[in-house]
């Protein structure tokens, strides 16, 4: 149970920080702030490597296949996305 | 390498994904604040893959090659005006990852010698599958609606609402029975199952113009999943990236629901407030529109020395976003001030038209938000509004019985004079005519949004 009691710990500040940080962020990034933060949760990822690559059974290997397909085309698919997004926002020479 | 140290990286990783958002506070550090976002994942993924519970990598690299390939040329390949359906399909992907790997997680503690999962594992692989296949299904319809596969309206029904909390209690139920018997891994399918059509159910309703809503929620759901599996595996990393997301989905919703002046329960369901019947379309056109020529537009730009442009999602649909570049550097070569003034809902996600507009290379320092925009209206020869509707319409601000009373608006009307380029006097999505477009101080410009700025161009070239 303590386990569970210290992630909700993490769970409840991280939301606060998430609210802290991004109210800071103005309207005309709004877009790229949802790619990119998409990508950020893309760290699922980490979940499905161990899933993919743990070679428990069949069944597990497959979900763990497919969850590495998912997560890794939002994570590469968001930062780049992003990245371009990001590249276009100039000021005036 | 031992668990202590992977954690401590997994620590690093999530300290950089806040960096990454704090930095997109300013187009001068979002490039630099995405690339840490990236940099923290990478190290994520290294270290993750030197766990000893993974023994062989070719599955791994199997997934990692076919999810690169398909994201770099998706990233590569879209148009910004297609961003919307980009992220949509995103969002779903980073949902349906979250619940494969809670079902890969929750088989894994059932066949582990310790015996039956915790309760604590049971409960968030259930939030874990429910909300994933919630965002997964919901962002695929929505993805269809965006693109065109499928229709954009709002697909309402009676008995709508009882059968999604139908849904809902049937996902739950299946949630409870796995609770309260573990082994019975074959039910959190069930789940599964129930919450994929509860998240089809809960955005059929939602039409074309609320989108932004729809999308921001799907969001906030999708780091919200990421979450609920952080929980599952006893990652924190897991749980504090999901959590920064979900808090970045939940204020852009905020955000866009206030811009509509609207609840979230109402933009779920689909339901514009009916508001009492207004005047009709003949009674507020009726003899006062008046329409201008491209010469006639070009004329008031002769003597025009501050203009502002409103875009709307019509731009977005006629690719005019260039042509307005070039209409702009026109006028401000001939002295006139260029500003452009964005509403928050403008288009069909957050911030959709300031994307195109850096797109066609207009610097962000000219791109106003509606509080910017709106106290120098009355100091403004000429408002342009391209493809716009409901979010220029003056009734939001005087009939206290319209759909959209009491949304914030961009007061264009206030402007010495308006040009509306526009197809034809057709109603914006809240279904109510304009007074706007019959203003004595509006002319309308009929046409497709960017044949008419490319004439627009040419007439001001020629006077």
């Amino acid at each position: 149970m303590d386990a569970f009691v210290t992630a909700f710990i993490v769970f409840a500040l991280a939301i606060f920080v998430g609210f802290e940080v991004i109210t800071k962020v103005p309207p005309i990034l709004h877009t790229p702030l949802m790619s990119g933060s998409n990508a950020i949760s893309g760290i699922t990822i980490i979940g499905a490597l161990i899933a993919a690559g743990a070679q428990q059974d069949l069944l597990t290997t497959a979900l763990g296949f497919l969850a590495v397909v998912f997560a890794t085309i939002n994570v590469v698919g968001g930062f780049l996305v992003t990245h371009r997004m990001l590249g276009m926002f100039r000021r005036k020479e | 390498m031992p668990p202590a140290l992977i954690n401590l990286v997994y620590l690093l990783a999530a300290v950089l994904f806040i960096l990454a958002l704090r930095g997109l506070a300013h187009p001068r550090t979002a490039v630099r604040g995405n690339l840490l976002g990236a940099l923290g994942m990478l190290l994520a993924i290294v270290v993750t893959l030197l766990d000893r519970r993974i023994v062989g990598f070719e599955v791994i690299l199997a997934g990692l090659v076919v999810g690169a390939g398909v994201g770099a040329l998706l990233a590569v390949r879209i148009q910004m005006t297609a961003m919307p359906q980009m992220v949509a399909l995103l969002n779903g992907f980073g949902g349906g990852a979250s619940l494969l790997v809670a079902g890969a997680a929750l088989l894994e503690a059932a066949a582990a010698e310790a015996g039956v999962p915790l309760v604590q594992l049971t409960v968030a692989t259930v939030a874990s599958g429910l909300i994933g296949a919630v965002t997964f299904w919901g962002s695929l319809v929505a993805f269809g609606k965006l693109q065109g596969l499928i229709p954009e309206q709002a697909v309402v029904f009676p008995g709508q609402l009882p059968a999604n909390a139908a849904l809902g209690l049937v996902a739950l139920g299946f949630g409870a029975w796995l609770v309260a018997d573990p082994a019975a891994t074959g039910v959190y399918w069930g789940v599964v199952a129930a919450a994929s059509v509860l998240g089809v159910g809960l955005v059929i309703p939602i039409g074309g113009a609320d989108m932004p809503v729809a999308i921001a929620l799907l969001n906030a759901y999708s780091g919200l999943a990421a979450a609920a599996t952080g929980f599952v595996l006893g990652n924190n990393a897991l749980i504090i990236a999901g959590s920064l997301v979900g808090a970045s989905g939940i204020i852009l919703t905020r955000i866009m629901c206030k811009a509509m002046n609207r609840s979230l329960a109402n933009v779920l369901t689909g339901a514009i407030a009916a508001g009492q019947a207004g005047p009709s379309a003949d009674q507020v056109y009726a003899g006062r529109v008046k329409a201008a020529t491209a010469e006639e537009v070009a004329m008031l730009f002769d003597t025009a020395r501050r203009v502002a442009i409103v875009p709307g999602y019509g731009m977005a649909v006629s690719q005019a976003q260039y042509a307005v570049r070039d209409l702009a550097n026109l006028l401000e070569s001939r002295e006139i001030e260029v500003t452009f003034a964005i509403h928050p809902v403008a288009g069909r996600m957050p911030g959709h038209m300031n994307v195109l507009l850096a797109e066609a290379q207009i610097p962000y320092d000219k791109l106003k938000t509606l509080e910017e925009a709106n106290p120098a209206f009355e100091q403004t020869d000429v408002a342009l509004v391209i493809g716009a509707n409901d979010v220029v319409n003056p009734v939001a601000r005087t009939d206290p019985g319209s759909p959209i009373a009491g949304m914030p608006i961009l007061d264009v009307d206030r402007a010495r004079t308006v040009v509306v380029i526009k197809r034809s006097l057709s109603p914006g999505f809240a279904g109510i005519p304009n007074p706007l477009f019959a203003a004595d101080n509006t002319l309308m410009f009929f046409g497709d949004g960017k044949q008419a700025v490319l004439d627009l161009i040419a007439a001001v070239k020629e006077s």
